[in-house]
């Protein structure tokens, strides 16, 4: 019996998913997970950047893949889905320069130069307010 | 000849519809969410006062949350499965589980983690830091009770065997917000 021998069930879904060996693929997600919570106790930034981020990326490729079956829908869902990456790619393009420098060709942000001034001369005080209006 | 609605057809995607439709809305959900990672990025990167505020957030909680959500989309998928073998009954089941998983989640965050960050003092309007954390986490956390309650309106028809694709469609997007989660994660957690 499967799901195409009952009556309410939407044409087109004729096809069966290859379902592999799930309970392997969530074991090797708990373990990334153990490894990514260990990174920052080796106190190195770069550990911490790779264990965090860089298993971040594999284990959504194991869900996107094993879970998602990503890999064998039409060629459709690729194009969709990297249609939208892209246009995160470009928003981050654009807006960042205005986001993370402080001054460009013709334009400065007061604000930030005189924050980050008074935070060379002062950085106790800095440190103490730090991030509460540093827009 | 029987003439079915439009919206059961195949699509010329090579799909069903609502297999397309839930693919869409996950193109939906990588934009929102996408556009509020990025600046959240673009911030954390420079702003070395984003890391000092992220020093606040409880990172044994983010990773058991992560593991609640790892474990739903394990029962996500093991309904699909069901689902597909015809099962009904069973893929109901692990539709439950996988709400289950869902309200853990959102009682661990709304219930132990948001209360006593707002007990010190962390509130939305604390700072950048905190507004786009609440920001984040929120918009994700209505996206798993969204989840849930559709489970839960699926899972009474899965469990008398009808309208059984539903089961993979709503696994779609569970294991879309499960993914939002694993960047979620290292982001709000761990930089710190």
């Amino acid at each position: 019996m499967s799901l195409h021998d009952h009556a309410h069930v939407e044409p087109g879904y004729e096809e069966h998913t290859h379902h592999g060996n799930y309970v392997r693929i969530w074991a090797i997600l708990v373990v990334l997970l153990m490894v990514s919570v260990a990174g920052p106790f080796f106190g190195h930034p770069v550990v911490t950047l790779v264990t965090a981020f860089g298993i971040a990326f594999v284990k959504a490729y194991l869900v996107a893949k094993n879970f998602m079956h990503v890999n064998v829908a039409p060629r459709y869902v690729a194009y969709l889905v990297g249609t939208m990456l892209m246009f995160m790619l470009l928003f981050f393009a654009g807006a960042a320069p205005d986001v993370m420098k402080s001054a460009g060709s013709n334009w400065v942000k007061p604000a930030w130069v005189a924050a980050h001034e008074e935070a060379v001369a002062h950085p106790a005080a800095a440190a103490h307010g730090a991030g509460a209006h540093h827009e | 000849m029987s003439a079915s609605p439009i919206a059961t057809t195949r699509t010329a995607a090579g799909m069903p519809t609502g297999r397309l439709a839930v693919w869409w809305v996950i193109a939906s959900e990588i934009v929102i969410f996408g556009g509020l990672l990025g600046s959240y990025i673009m911030f954390r990167l420079s702003h070395d006062a984003f890391g000092e505020h992220a020093a606040h957030t409880n990172m044994w909680i983010g990773a058991v949350n992560t593991l609640v959500l790892l474990t739903s989309s394990l029962f996500a998928v093991l309904g699909h499965k069901a689902a597909d073998a015809g099962d009904g009954r069973k893929a109901a089941k692990f539709l439950y589980l996988t709400a289950a998983g869902g309200l853990l989640f959102a009682s661990i965050k709304f219930g132990y983690e948001w209360p006593a960050e707002i007990h010190h003092g962390f509130t939305i309007s604390s700072n950048t830091f905190w507004s786009f954390y609440y920001t984040a986490a929120g918009i994700h956390a209505a996206h798993v009770i969204g989840g849930v309650i559709i489970m839960l309106i699926i899972a009474p028809r899965a469990k008398r065997n009808l309208d059984l694709h539903r089961v993979e469609l709503i696994g779609l997007y569970w294991h879309f917000v499960d993914v939002v989660w694993i960047f979620l994660f290292p982001l709000l957690y761990i930089a710190k």
